[in-house]
């Protein structure tokens, strides 16, 4: 029990980078590039945190708050959410409403900061994150619905060990393997992947999360950074409880798995990343209604 | 003890009902008569909210009878836990915004209307204690009255103004096509049970009349509490009141439409289902529709009065749970939904209130309500920006404040029919769940977009640059609301005595308020709200210390190569919510002039866009508008000298006893003849 949260709360600090440098050795192999070294984001941690800041004229202590409540909400959401099969270290009744609102909490101080610049660049991001949040926050919600009627339990906790009783009936398959699909789609735009945005590229007028925190620079810059790693750590943990788990016995399997399955997201993410350009902002709303529609059919689908 | 308490109370009603009394005595110049009124007020919302608060806690119920005050029956009040629970708002806001006034609307400077708000205010707030505490029909509509005719006079305090008297007409009209209702309900309920008390409806009386009822009850008190399709007075009466009064008007007066709504279901056993899906599909459609107006409003007061409109939604969403409920006999449903029910009628009656009172300050400083004339006011007005972003986290609902608390109680109580399969109701409730969090993503965009608007980034006019703090009587009362909010989001514990009683009392039949010391986790709620408070402090601390922020430069923000940007290129209000309202505009039926540019040297252009409301505008005024066209004839009757009403009313009494005459008898006694 304690080896299992000591583990969870290493990986939850250490690993996230280590996925962002994944990602990006993944996109380098598949475009015949040599790419960077996988340990690239940690250097780029390293060095931005001994960098000297330099703040906007306009700005108050709201904008140096920003990247410290987020990085703080996508921590405590990372507690929440159990890795693997083995247990979280915060778990409790209703919990899975706690982390869709403390993550909310991070979206509202990051897009405040970004209007606390009053640069207008930094306010479109802060529009688009906050627009597209309430379409990807009904598929949230469909999509944890379908996992709450799968277990009768209103914790992440136990949300996840149900499944595996009903491995292979066949309805409770299709519905969660339709809302996983949702949930994938909420994976990418909520942690500013292609094809919504381009955690790549900065100062296009498409852009949305790298666009709000444009004016961010050193320490805080290296908050911003960790807190994103962080938050796509958490969402990929969060989207493995919708796929139809392998069953085990011993912990240290447990974390096995957990490790590789959180490889084979990474090298998702990084194969769509490759295959496809990002979608004209437009299009963005579709693609996300798209997502809630997904996990609103897994949903229909439980209402035998 | 019962006794003393509910006597304190009464003395703290007949104080802050003549609070402003005295200051009549006073010449308009004159300030002392506001500081014995607000003293009053303040003595007053102590008195009676402590009282209220031991109420509470002791759980006894007082019954006072007074014989023959009222011709032909006693009068009846009464004191129980929900009443209680209801009066501790009352009296803490109602003071809280008393003091606010000294310093927002001052008898000095506002020569003409100060004893007038004064007077009626204090009544207001005597009748919303009344309301509470009645227990038979002519004291509850005889309070529910003055308290809604107070209301009036206090939305047209600036009735030099046209809107404004608009605004108060049109309440006026719908308060008292709500008190009809309420008649009819009361009437109905008198052929029920024979009294006038408030007393429940034997079980076995006919379906009918209780269907009466529900429906009349939930139009007279719908309409008090601004639920979606009724809300038409609403936002311009709490646009146009002065703030403290809009924050009592919001923050109290609202909630007496959801009182009396509990307090007549509780007359009402063993509602069908039907009922509680009714509800809650309101309470839903009421929270995405109330934030989603918002979204396209300019006016902070506007929009912060559309939000109370979500907020009734989530509450009523609680009430339908807790119906469907009682209907199917699961008592944790009861518990859950009416506890976030109640539990959110405090929550909103203090965070609306602290954010009325901030959007009165940052009108009081810059004198405008238009959130696009404002900007930059977080470096001019601290500590106002700081308490509004306060009430601004707690109404998004977001953790670790009082918001996310109730609707984590509504939460709970809406997944729970999810966790027992077969349940015919479960998908309704559930995807109540998923408007719940769309609305709270709704209502963070919105408040991102007042908060960025009003208090982030450059000052966007003269009036916002000009801007400065306001004082410590304004300021006072901010911090106490303030400070309710971050106590009961930091130890939801402190709320759970409370609630159980008050829950206790509704849901008697059910006997189950026990059940919600261990429904809900409150110590780990705790527990995960100080470790995100101390997460942020330990971060902070650590950049402190090890000097991480110390080399720090000051420069404009970043133009992206360009010369730096100007006020008037930062994104404003309405471009923020441009893509929200895009997509909802099937509903909210925006109106756009201008904007669009062409060719190569394009002429300056002017874009006005504005989202009005879809009952008042869209349909009552065109009704109204036709209605006076056809009823033009009727004017020669209304002619304005009070002869001819004195006659009118002369003429109508006789025809009434025209009636009494036995005219059937006679004629037959004549062919007898």
């Amino acid at each position: 029990m304690l080896i299992n949260t000591v583990m969870h709360v290493v990986l939850l600090a250490a690993a996230p980078p280590l996925m962002l440098g994944l990602i990006q050795r993944t996109k380098a192999w598949l475009t015949g590039r040599k790419g960077p070294p996988l340990l690239q984001p940690y250097y780029d941690l390293y060095k931005l945190l001994r960098k000297g800041v330099v703040l906007s004229k306009t700005t108050t202590w709201i904008f140096r708050a920003g990247p410290m409540v987020t990085l703080v909400t996508v921590l405590l959401g990372g507690l929440l959410v159990p890795f693997g099969a083995s247990a979280a270290p915060l778990h409790f009744k209703g919990d899975v409403i706690l982390l869709i609102y403390v993550l909310a909490l991070g979206r509202f101080f990051t897009s405040l900061a970004a209007l606390d610049t009053g640069s207008s660049f930094e306010g479109m991001g802060a529009a688009r994150e906050v627009t597209f949040a309430c379409l990807s926050e009904a598929a949230i919600m469909l999509g944890l619905l379908v996992l709450i009627k799968f277990s009768g339990s209103l914790s992440l906790n136990t949300m996840l060990r149900a499944p595996e009783e009903h491995a292979f009936a066949m309805l409770p398959v299709a519905s969660l393997m339709l809302a996983a699909v949702g949930m994938f789609i909420v994976l990418l735009a909520e942690n500013a992947r292609i094809p919504v945005d381009d955690p790549a590229t900065h100062l296009e007028l498409t852009m949305i999360h790298e666009v709000m925190v444009l004016d961010h620079s050193g320490p805080l810059l290296a908050l911003v950074n960790y807190g994103a790693a962080v938050k796509l750590f958490v969402f990929a943990a969060l989207f493995l409880h919708f796929v139809p788990p392998v069953p085990m016995g011993s912990p240290a399997l447990n974390w096995a798995v957990f490790l590789a399955e959180m490889l084979g997201v990474a090298l998702t993410i990084g194969f769509v990343e490759s295959l496809m350009a990002r979608l004209r902002l437009t299009h963005v709303p579709t693609l996300l209604v798209a997502a809630s529609l997904l996990c609103g059919f897994g949903f229909i689908l439980m209402l035998r | 003890m019962i006794r003393l308490w509910m006597n304190l109370i009464l003395l703290a009603v007949v104080l802050s009902g003549l609070s402003g009394a005295w200051g009549l005595l006073s010449t308009g110049g004159r300030a002392w008569g506001q500081w014995v009124a607000s003293a009053c007020m303040a003595v007053a919302g102590v008195m009676g909210a402590g009282a209220g608060l031991v109420a509470l806690a002791e759980n006894k119920t007082v019954v006072m009878q007074y014989p023959g005050v009222l011709p032909g029956m006693a009068m009846h009040l009464k004191l129980d836990a929900l009443a209680a629970f209801f009066l501790v708002l009352v009296f803490v806001v109602g003071a809280a915004s008393s003091i606010y006034g000294l310093g927002y609307w001052p008898q000095r400077r506002r020569r003409r209307t100060a004893r007038k708000l004064q007077l009626v205010y204090g009544l207001m707030i005597a009748a919303m204690a009344m309301v509470t505490l009645a227990a038979d029909a002519v004291v509850f509509l005889t309070a529910w009255e003055v308290m809604a005719v107070a209301g009036f006079f206090l939305i047209s305090t600036e009735d030099e103004r046209a809107d404004t008297r608009q605004a108060g007409w049109v309440y006026l009209v719908a308060t008292h096509v709500g008190t009809l209702s309420l008649f009819g309900v009361f009437a109905l309920m008198h052929v029920a049970t024979h009294s006038y008390e408030l007393v429940a409806i034997p079980p076995a009386d006919g379906a009918v009349v209780r269907l009466s009822i529900f429906l009349l009850a939930l139009l007279g008190f719908g309409i008090k509490a601004g639920l979606m399709p009724l809300h038409f007075w609403l936002p311009g009466a709490h646009g146009n009141a002065p703030s403290h009064v809009s924050a009592t008007l919001s923050g109290v007066l609202l909630k007496m439409g959801i009182y009396g709504l509990l307090r007549i279901l509780m007359c009402l056993p063993q509602p069908p289902a039907a009922w509680g899906v009714v509800v809650l599909l309101l309470g839903a459609s009421s929270a995405v529709l109330g934030v989603a107006f918002a979204l396209g409003q300019h006016d902070i007061k506007r929009l912060l009065a559309y939000h109370s409109i979500e907020n009734i939604g989530i509450i009523l969403i609680g009430l339908g749970v807790a119906l469907i409920g009682v209907a199917d006999r699961h008592p944790m449903w009861v518990v859950l939904g009416m506890a976030g029910c109640l539990l959110h009628v405090w929550n909103h009656g203090l965070f609306k209130s602290l954010l009325f009172l901030g959007a009165g300050s940052v009108i009081s400083a810059t004198g405008s309500r238009k959130v696009d004339e404002l900007g930059g006011l977080a470096r001019r007005m601290p500590w106002t920006a700081g308490l509004f972003l306060l009430g601004a986290w707690a109404i998004c609902g977001l953790p670790p404040l009082n918001g996310f608390i109730s609707e984590l109680l509504v939460y709970l109580g809406a997944l729970e029919p999810a966790t027992h399969a077969g349940v015919g109701a479960w998908a309704v409730i559930s995807l109540a769940a998923v408007a719940l969090a769309v609305a709270g993503a709704l209502a963070l965009a919105c408040f991102v977009k007042a908060y960025g608007a009003v208090f982030l980034g450059m000052p966007r006019s003269r009036k916002a640059l000009q801007a400065s703090e306001v004082g410590r009587a304004m300021l006072g009362p901010m911090v106490v609301l303030g400070g309710m909010c971050l106590v009961i989001g930091l130890f939801p514990m402190v709320v759970l005595t409370p609630l159980e009683h008050a829950v206790g009392v509704w849901s008697r039949q059910m006997g189950s308020a026990e059940r919600l010391a261990t429904a809900v986790p409150w110590r780990m709620l705790s527990i995960a709200a100080l470790a995100l408070v101390a997460g942020v402090g330990l971060i902070w601390l650590v950049m402190r210390r090890t000097g991480a922020m110390r080399t720090r430069r000051a420069e404009p923000t970043w133009g992206c190569g360009y010369a730096q940007g100007t006020a008037r290129m930062q994104y404003t209000a309405s471009s923020l919510a441009q893509m929200l309202v895009g997509m909802l505009r099937w509903v909210l039926l925006p109106v756009q002039q201008g904007g669009a540019t062409a060719g190569l040297f394009a002429e300056s252009k002017r874009f006005h866009s504005e989202v009005p409301d879809l009952v008042t505008d869209r349909m009552l005024f065109r009704f109204w508008r036709w209605m006076q066209l056809r009823l033009r004839p009727m004017r020669r009757v209304q002619q304005g000298s009070i002869q001819r009403y004195l006659l009118y009313i002369l003429l109508v009494l006789f025809g009434l006893l025209l009636t009494l005459v036995p005219v059937w008898t006679m004629v037959r006694r004549m062919l007898a003849l």
